[in-house]
């Protein structure tokens, strides 16, 4: 017997959510949408929750299971029972606002892909046919394409869940997907608007987002392609990029990170406000005996690190 | 009231390439139970056809050849060929607006081969072509925010029909439950599919046939109903599709002898002869204990294709298999089963997308439909793999521009709203008081069973006999059902409850005009009659309202080209 914990809200009957508690075998092979729909037919009608397609493209059912985002038609149900444990939570997605049970508000998440310009942009008069690309230019822009606009990444997305004006994974992947595609023509200004606060810089890199994107969409690592991209254009007069190239030239020099000087070289030498914003940064640390020791030693074997980066090309 | 020059329902491929015409000169309400993207457009994966001759030398007439065979000769011949010649355009436009298309080594894009056409014609996306074009569409729908607005999740009731004119629709906004009345000078319907009225169905839960029901219900009859196509590779149960094209690569059927048994079928084709006929040669397989196991399913084998190929053209197949039954096709065949796949008929149409309701093709003025909830008919009696995108682009961007012209000429045609408001709030309180010990589920999964037992792959007249007095049967217990949520808040019960209702007078149509038809033609096939007859049933089926009864027409159908032959492969 497996139970299905799930947090219910309807603010037309009740102010507060609440956890309810369905108890059933599992059918062999059900996915956790089909166990949803179990409930919804044969015990309680009144759970609500989105689906269609039930084959993992349409983007409709992403919900929490244990705490994470996932899609419900793409999960095995027996698989969320781990560890001996008889018990799956089910709870809506995070980072929108709840409208009713597992159904959330999804108005910001599209209003940031808005935010992207998420379309093509080449204004040259297309030719007869098709415009040509190479397979290989095709296969840059492939896993970008299958973002299903599910919500999964946005939902368990750290840095959303502390700023929401962070333009987040799924926006970002969709920004990615037009700056890498070669019949795009806006490349430098796309880089320049994701550059500024909210955009790519803001992403602390820590990949949960990767984990639970259903798809090959993987967004990190688009926020990634992006940030190389930018960095490519030139478009290094802002934080972030300061940040990456500072950190670069700090191991280049030293085989090692100057922790000193790159939230510094990242602001920018002549960016008063900013440097002083970081001040209580610095203080706080040094309060803490965090902040890293004030002479930067080189670590011995810098030529090699040095070496590795000529290898690369930097 | 809310007011727009021109309303479109549906925003799948169809609804949205009509939006992106009308947009150009009109204001334009765009209406849909689920996001834009969540449409089921976006679940197709093998291709969109166009004799683009990138791979292989092409030609329309080839096109339009391979369709009209494909189609058992149903189809009408001069509609087919402004559809074929219309594809290529069709097909650049797309890349223009950015769609993702999978590409050749000079950088054209790639096409590959598909079950009924005799070259490789399907443009694709690896295998998310749907997905590939419905969120390009998507894009440029947001583009143009300024002149389409978007109405997602919103639930269209009915039809307004005033004077023999169509001047709107009666919605539901899902969010909050308010019904609302929308006045439009003109309604194009892209609803979609209405798959879901059978048990194994490769469609989405979305698929239920609301707007073919909401024209029936407004007196528009429905053509061709009988034609429904089953696809050969629905996941064995689910009905999840494993697409065509991992046929295309070189995929086998295999029996429970391990036999390729299409050789017995199709000996020219072999896998890739047209579905109907590849799904027939399944269900007989399975119907004389050679499926695998002696169950109900058989073998789609890739393994000889190899990981780095299927990586490539089938990565989403994998996956599906992967993540529904733990079966990776690298190493293991995949079990299948033919599953309802699509609908050949629906709201008759011309080729402009102007609804039309006899045999005169006279116009129900001011409605417009495309894509898979109407007939066109450029299908026939089975639709061949990757025409039915580029039916719904095509015939979407006609219908809009249509629409647009139309609506260019005329003024807001009078609406008496709070009578028509009244009319959908009398109904949903209709349901809310139903007191009865009947469960939805139940009835749902009867009319299913039956649909699939006894109007699917095989029919024959006792079975059909049987399989409309208990739909009828159905009809009465529904109205004997009980409601659990009665709230306004994103009652997804309640539109449950009217998609059923749909669906069975949908599944009533089709099983009445597979009664009517006494012949086998493309996905139709009745084993009291198992030849074409063209002497007797040349003709398209309309089925009519009638006194709470349902009425059969016919009207010709329209051969140019073509003369009808014998339809070997
Ligand atoms: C799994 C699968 C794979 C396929 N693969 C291919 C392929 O490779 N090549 C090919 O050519 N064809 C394929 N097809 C067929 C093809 O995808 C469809 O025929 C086509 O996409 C239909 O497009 P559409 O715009 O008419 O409808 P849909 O994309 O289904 O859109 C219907 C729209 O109507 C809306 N709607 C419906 N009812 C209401 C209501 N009551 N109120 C408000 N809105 C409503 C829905 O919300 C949705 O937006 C496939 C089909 C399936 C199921
Ligand atoms: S990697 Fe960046 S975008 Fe992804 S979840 Fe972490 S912070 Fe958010
Ligand atoms: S990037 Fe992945 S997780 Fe995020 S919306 Fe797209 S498909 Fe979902
Ligand atoms: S129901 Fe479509 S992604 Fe799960």
């Amino acid at each position: 017997m497996a139970k299905f914990r799930i947090k219910r809200f309807n603010p037309e009957k009740q102010a507060d959510p609440y956890y309810e508690e369905f108890d059933f075998e599992i059918p062999e092979g059900a996915t956790l949408l089909d166990c949803l729909n179990h409930i919804k037919w044969n015990m309680d009608g009144a759970l609500t929750y989105r689906m269609s397609c039930r084959s993992a493209i349409c983007g409709s059912c992403a919900v929490k299971g244990n705490g994470h985002a996932l899609l419900a038609c793409q999960k095995q149900a027996a698989h969320l029972l781990k560890d001996g444990s008889d018990t799956i939570t089910i709870e809506p997605l995070g980072n929108m606002p709840v409208i009713k049970d597992l159904v959330t508000d999804f108005k910001q998440f599209w209003e940031k892909i808005d935010q992207v310009k998420p379309y093509l942009q080449n204004n040259e008069k297309p030719p007869a046919q098709e415009r040509e690309q190479s397979p290989q230019q095709f296969k840059k822009i492939d896993d970008a394409t299958t973002c299903i606009m599910c919500g999964a990444c946005y939902s368990d997305c750290q840095v959303l869940a502390v700023d929401n004006k962070f333009l987040g994974p799924a926006a970002l992947a969709k920004a990615q997907r037009f700056v890498g595609d070669s019949r795009d023509q806006a490349t430098r200004e796309r880089v320049k608007e994701l550059s500024k606060p909210g955009g790519m810089w803001d992403c602390t890199h820590c990949a949960e987002c990767v984990e639970r994107c259903p798809k090959p969409a993987e967004p990190f690592y688009r926020i990634k392609g992006l940030m190389e991209s930018a960095l490519k254009e030139g478009v290094t007069n802002n934080v972030g990029a300061r940040h990456a190239l500072s950190f670069v030239n700090s191991v280049k020099h030293s085989g090692r990170l100057n922790e000193n000087k790159i939230p510094i070289e990242s602001m920018g030498y002549f960016n008063i406000k900013g440097l002083l914003d970081l001040l209580p940064v610095g203080l706080r640390m040094l309060l803490k005996m965090k902040i890293p020791p004030i002479i930067h030693k080189p670590i011995d074997d810098v030529k090699d690190v040095q070496r590795i980066f000529e290898e690369f090309g930097e | 009231m809310i007011k727009h020059d021109v309303l479109i329902v549906g925003a799948g491929l169809a609804g949205m390439r009509a939006a992106l015409e009308v947009c150009k000169e009109l204001d334009v309400g765009l209406l849909t139970k689920v996001y834009p993207s969540r449409s089921h457009s976006g679940a197709a994966q093998g291709g969109i056809a166009a004799a683009l001759g990138n791979s292989e030398d092409d030609s329309w007439e080839e096109h339009m050849f391979d369709t009209v065979k494909g189609g058992d000769y149903l189809n009408d011949q001069d509609a087919v060929e402004e559809y074929v010649k219309a594809a290529p355009e069709v097909i650049y436009e797309l890349e223009h607006m950015g769609c993702a298309f999978s590409r050749t080594e000079d950088g054209k894009i790639a096409q590959r081969s598909f079950g009924g056409h005799s070259k490789p014609r399907a443009c694709f996306s690896a295998d998310r072509t749907g997905h590939a074009i419905l969120h390009a569409l998507h894009e440029q729908v947001l583009k143009h925010a300024k002149s389409i607005k978007v109405y997602s999740e919103w639930y269209m009731h009915q039809l307004v029909v005033e004077e023999g004119r169509c001047c709107g629709v009666v919605v539901s906004n899902i969010r909050t439950g308010e019904v609302e009345v929308i006045h439009a000078k003109a309604v194009i319907f892209a609803t979609g599919g209405y798959g879901r009225v059978f048990q194994i169905t490769t469609n989405a839960f979305a698929g239920t046939a609301d707007g073919a029901i909401a024209a029936f219900r407004a007196g528009v009859p429905l053509e061709d109903c009988e034609f429904v196509q089953f696809h050969p590779s629905g996941l064995y149960r689910q009905g999840i599709l494993f697409s065509e094209a991992a046929r295309g690569e070189g995929g086998y059927l295999l029996n429970g002898k391990g036999e390729r048994f299409m050789e017995q079928y199709a000996p020219s084709r072999m896998e890739l002869a047209p579905r109907d006929i590849v799904a027939r040669a399944e269900q007989s397989e399975i119907d004389a204990g050679r499926g695998v196991n002696g169950e109900d399913y058989i073998h789609l084998d890739l393994r000889h294709l190899g990981e780095a190929r299927i990586m490539e053209r089938l990565p989403q197949i994998r996956q599906l298999g992967i993540d529904f039954i733990g079966v990776d096709c690298v190493k293991d065949p995949l079990p299948i089963q033919p599953s309802a796949h699509y609908s050949m008929g629906g709201i008759p149409t011309d080729m402009f997308g102007q609804v039309i309701i006899d045999a005169d093709k006279t116009p129900l003025k001011g409605f417009f439909a495309a894509g898979e909830c109407a007939c066109v008919s450029v299908h026939g009696a089975n639709r061949l793999g990757t025409n039915s995108l580029l039916d719904a682009t095509v015939f979407g961007g006609r219908a809009g521009r249509t629409a647009l012209e139309y609506a260019k000429k005329v003024e807001f045609g009078k609406i008496n709203g709070s009578h028509e408001k009244a009319r959908v709030l009398d109904q949903i309180e209709e349901i809310f008081q139903r007191d009865g010990t009947e469960s939805y589920n139940q009835i749902r999964n009867e009319m299913k069973e039956v649909m699939m037992d006894k109007c699917g792959v095989f029919r024959d007249e006792e079975n059909l006999k049987s399989c409309i007095s208990t739909i009828q049967g159905l009809k009465e217990r529904y109205k004997k059902g009980k409601v659990t949520d009665k709230g306004q808040l994103f009652n997804s019960e309640l539109y449950e409850i009217v998609e059923l209702g749909n669906m069975l007078e949908m599944a009533e149509i089709i099983s009445t005009a597979a009664l009517a038809r006494q012949e086998s033609r493309g996905g139709h096939h009745r084993t009291d009659f198992p030849k074409r007859d063209d002497e007797n049933f040349l003709k398209h089926s309309l089925v009519y309202p009638k006194d709470g009864q349902l009425e059969l027409k016919y009207k010709p159908v329209v051969v140019t080209r073509y003369q009808p032959k014998e339809r070997t492969y």
